[in-house]
């Protein structure tokens, strides 16, 4: 895939230039954004900034309000309170101030069934005010970048569930947008088309669009954003760059642990033993051992041995920003996981 | 510019896609044919009621062909949320349920014209009075679509929005004059045919195809103005409040 193909080097949108990347200009200003649904706040005074050209990262499990905080900068919901401006335009009262600004891939794809996948993009074209040359040459490229040339002529309803996604993000991008809003791009679809995907929004990056992704594999965040926000229950907890959201973590070493039957109180019996270690039960038999020393598995095999448990497995774990996660926000990896499974499952 | 180009083609996809189909052609031409052909037999006068029924046929064409497309496939785009790709457009949300109601306006006023081309073969139509006819008819097509819109808005599924359609456009049929004259319906019924705005539109239409309007032209084409802005600000209005959330 090319980068060059992918982005036409942005038309300019009117936006002012910048030299010098550290001081690249905001690009997205949210202040006490608030959204509620009768007795429920879906997103509750949120605040964060977006720099032009930065690939920003808004996590958060199910429901914690990352799609409404999306809805309401590209137009498709009504704050109740708060503000926000998108490349220095005011969009608190007028939404589709920006919205020529503006791509987005939403988290279903949503394109016209009826519709071929080139006739899609050329009419994705449109909508943004793009000439009928201008849009079929732009959709004949993104076609070929996103391997779906074979496919262009085909009905979008037969699509396979990663070609849909991967028309679906060519047509976000259809306009050469500044900015592009990705909602759960990979989820639900394979690993091929996943790293395609991951691939593209990369290269889309690297040649200067400003992305603003939210996913729930945190790996993906972790491997892509340049910084992160965490929103929990409609607030955000933290935002800082990875290397900050990670540096608590890779200063500590992790074991984890698989021992036969139930870890039942072992925890308790290690913890005593060993006092310069914490110990956590993971349940179905694994315990995870962390220390800020370096962390000697042969006298916790023997303690364990001679309490009459065996010892599996023993391997240690490169803590991960899925791991900063659930320290921040005190959800269960175990419970993410499973909600991971069921979005991929249902999408 | 750029907002035209989008108005066009939203409003040509639609025409594609929705409107130029075989099955709503088929029901074009059929639902007029077999409405003409029951009150020919009804009336028992022949060929000469020909010109009497006109009125009421085009209105129907109009009146069903609009509202029930409309409210479908804004429901249908709706519920699988394509609709989201047109309230992200940087388009003015005027400019784009015009656009949205436009493939709708145009297939029912083409629609209208199916029995007028039918009944060229079977009586002289010379009588009739364009200049007045075909804004009548626009504007019929522009107030059923509206309604359509606005029947769309305040539902949520295809199968709601058949029957919400319904409940105007059956009274309709019998209360507006299309078949019967208002003043022969009984008189607690009239008022009602007087708040409903296809009654001004087949006035029209009698005064321009057989000189039997009841009410000045003027006034009619200023209630069905009237009506149609008021529609299309309360479908806007509904718009802003339930689909932008």
């Amino acid at each position: 895939m090319s980068m060059d193909v992918v982005v036409q080097g942005h038309r300019n949108f009117g936006l002012p230039d910048w030299a010098v990347p550290g001081e690249r200009p905001l690009f997205i200003e949210v202040e006490s954004l608030t959204k509620r649904f009768d007795e429920v706040t879906a997103v509750d005074g949120a605040s964060f900034q977006v720099r032009r050209g930065e690939l920003f990262g808004f996590l958060g499990p199910n429901g914690a309000g990352k799609t409404t905080t999306i809805n309401m900068l590209t137009g498709l919901a009504w704050p109740d309170s708060g503000q926000i401006r998108i490349g220095g335009l005011d969009c608190t009262k007028n939404p589709k101030a920006a919205q020529h600004l503006v791509g987005v891939v939403p988290d279903e794809s949503n394109l016209y069934p009826e519709l071929s996948g080139f006739e899609n993009l050329c009419f994705c074209g449109a909508l943004y005010g793009m000439r009928k040359d201008e849009r079929r040459s732009r959709a004949r490229q993104l076609l070929d970048t996103f391997g779906l040339r074979d496919a262009a002529e085909r009905k979008f309803a037969g699509y396979s569930r990663g070609m849909k996604r991967r028309l679906t993000i060519a047509a976000g991008i259809i306009h050469d947008p500044p900015l592009l809003f990705l909602d759960e791009p990979t989820t639900g679809i394979d690993v091929a088309s996943a790293r395609h995907i991951r691939q593209l929004i990369a290269d889309l990056h690297r040649a200067g669009t400003t992305i603003f992704l939210t996913t729930h594999y945190i790996e993906e965040a972790e491997r892509l954003c340049e910084r992160i926000a965490f929103i929990v229950k409609g607030r955000i907890v933290r935002v800082d760059s990875v290397a900050n959201l990670l540096q608590p973590v890779r200063d500590r070493h992790v074991m984890d642990i698989s021992v036969t039957g139930s870890e039942g109180d072992s925890c308790s019996r290690l913890a005593a033993a060993f006092p310069g270690l914490h110990f956590q039960s993971l349940s179905e038999g694994r315990i995870r051992v962390e220390s800020p020393e370096p962390i000697g598995v042969g006298p916790l095999v023997c303690f364990m041995e001679e309490h009459g448990q065996d010892v599996k497995e023993a391997r240690l774990v490169q803590p991960s920003l899925e791991d900063v996660f659930v320290r921040i926000t005190g959800l269960e990896a175990l419970a993410m996981a499973r909600e991971k499974e069921r979005k991929a499952g249902g999408s | 510019m750029r907002r035209w180009i989008a108005f066009w083609n939203i409003m040509h996809k639609d025409l594609l896609t929705h409107y130029i189909k075989p099955p709503n052609i088929s029901w074009g031409i059929l639902f007029p044919l077999a409405w003409t052909a029951m009150f020919l037999f009804k009336s028992g006068r022949g060929m000469e009621s020909v010109p009497a029924l006109l009125p009421g046929l085009m209105a129907i064409s109009v009146l069903f062909g609009t509202t029930s497309l409309l409210a479908v496939t804004v429901t249908f785009e709706k519920r699988s949320r394509s609709f989201e790709r047109l309230l992200l457009a940087p388009i003015p949300l005027e400019l784009l349920m015009l656009a949205k109601t436009g493939g709708a306006i145009l297939f029912g006023t083409v629609n209208a014209f199916v029995p007028v081309f039918f009944a060229l073969f079977f009586t002289d139509l010379s009588g009739i009075r364009w200049a007045p006819l075909l804004p009548a008819v626009i504007g019929i097509a522009m107030v059923s679509t509206f309604l359509g819109l606005f029947v769309a808005v305040a539902v949520s599924e295809a199968f709601e929005a058949q029957t919400f359609s319904n409940f105007f456009r059956f009274p309709m049929i019998f209360l507006c004059g299309l078949f019967f004259p208002v003043a022969t319906l009984p008189i607690f019924l009239q008022p009602v045919s007087y708040v409903l705005p296809l009654t001004y539109g087949v006035d029209i239409l009698h005064g321009a195809i057989n000189g039997l309007n009841v009410m000045p032209l003027g006034f009619d084409f200023s209630v069905i103005g009237l009506y149609c802005a008021v529609l299309f600000y309360f479908s806007l209005k509904g718009i802003k409040r339930k689909w932008i959330l």
